[in-house]
């Protein structure tokens, strides 16, 4: 147990530096929304998704129905309902810490579940070391958004570009399975034009579902050409 | 409904549709056995969503002007360097990081 949570401590270190400027964003924009710490703490902590909170913020103001913040947050978080698919199987065996894992589970947590190498022939240490990746996020979200409200407005160290350690996470993860992958490369192909196609078609705010439902589609239309390849994508 | 009624109420909602999506799999997936072509979607799809998440990161990076695109992926090409040259995780993303940083505040 002690090896897992040092483990997870260096694994989720990335994310701790990548949280540092969003929730101290997040924390002030609620302060200057009128909404204290408290508020700040209660979003992050039963919410846990960066971007849904940045949107409620304007729900809170008011002018919306409740239907339509639905229809906006099952939207805005839609490439969520993927995340869950590689860990189908693994997280039946974990008994109740699969609600956990299954609420914890943002883009920071599936990176970090998709990157998780901890092995020490124990499974019961494995499932900790996955279940210590999600609570650490969960802590330094919470507590750096709280900061951010408490003391955001006098921290006036220039963090521009400091946002980019979340997109070098993701980049260094996908060089690791690239190097993992046993021949078959043909998951990030397809992910790759699915998503500049959609890029172009959709912008920005609009691509990813689209692009990850063709991704589905073309992995599942070409699965008898890579089915057979595919060893285990990543280490799960 | 009081302010903080509807401030309740909103969370409430963003929590229970976040909460839904990320239950989604878990849900349609409950039997005992998995069907073999959502097992083989759990082998291939990390990679896949990996690099839709890269692009997800990126999606904002324009070609209007350099500034809107050359930090970014400069820093890119810098982390992927360092990580194929090094293989270490902690300096691909350190190395990364404050090359964004430095071009991100003092180049562009």
């Amino acid at each position: 147990m002690k090896k897992a949570f040092r483990y997870s401590l260096r694994h989720s270190l990335p994310i701790l530096i990548s949280f540092i400027p969003v929730g101290l964003a997040y924390g002030i924009l609620m302060q200057t929304s009128g909404l204290n710490w408290i508020w700040t703490g209660v979003c992050s902590l039963f919410i846990f998704a960066g971007s849904l909170q940045f949107l409620a913020v304007s729900f809170f103001a008011g002018g919306v129905s409740l239907a339509a913040v639905a229809v906006m947050a099952l939207l805005l978080n839609s490439r969520h309902i993927f995340y869950g698919l590689p860990f189908v199987e693994r997280w039946k065996r974990y008994g109740p810490w699969k609600l956990f894992l299954i609420y914890a589970l943002p883009d920071e947590a599936f990176s970090l579940h998709c990157s998780n190498s901890f092995d020490d022939g124990n499974e019961e240490h494995r499932k900790w070391s996955q279940i210590f990746d999600a609570l650490l996020i969960l802590v330094y979200w919470i507590v750096l958004s709280i900061l951010g409200a408490l003391i955001g407005s006098l921290i006036s160290f220039d963090t521009a570009g400091i946002d980019f350690a979340l997109t070098a996470l993701f980049l260094v993860i996908l060089i690791e399975q690239l190097k993992a992958s046993g021949g078959s490369r043909f998951p990030a192909l397809i992910a790759a034009l699915s998503s500049v196609v959609c890029l172009l078609f959709f912008g920005p705010d609009g691509f990813i579902l689209p692009s990850l439902m063709i991704t589905v589609v073309g992995l599942l239309a070409f699965r008898g050409r890579i089915g057979g390849k595919e060893k285990e994508a990543g280490h799960e | 409904m009081s302010r903080e009624g509807w401030i309740v109420s909103v969370i409430a909602v963003c929590a229970l549709c976040t909460l839904f999506e990320r239950a989604l799999p878990f849900l349609i997936f409950r039997g005992e056995r998995v069907p073999e072509p959502v097992r083989y979607l759990g082998r291939v799809l990390p990679m896949a969503i990996m690099t839709t998440l890269v692009f997800y990161c990126l999606r904002t990076v324009g070609f209007g002007t350099a500034a809107a695109f050359a930090p970014q992926l400069i820093s890119c090409a810098v982390t992927a360097a360092l990580h194929l040259w090094k293989g270490s995780t902690a300096l691909s993303i350190a190395g990364g990081t404050i090359c964004c940083m430095i071009l991100t505040q003092f180049v562009f």
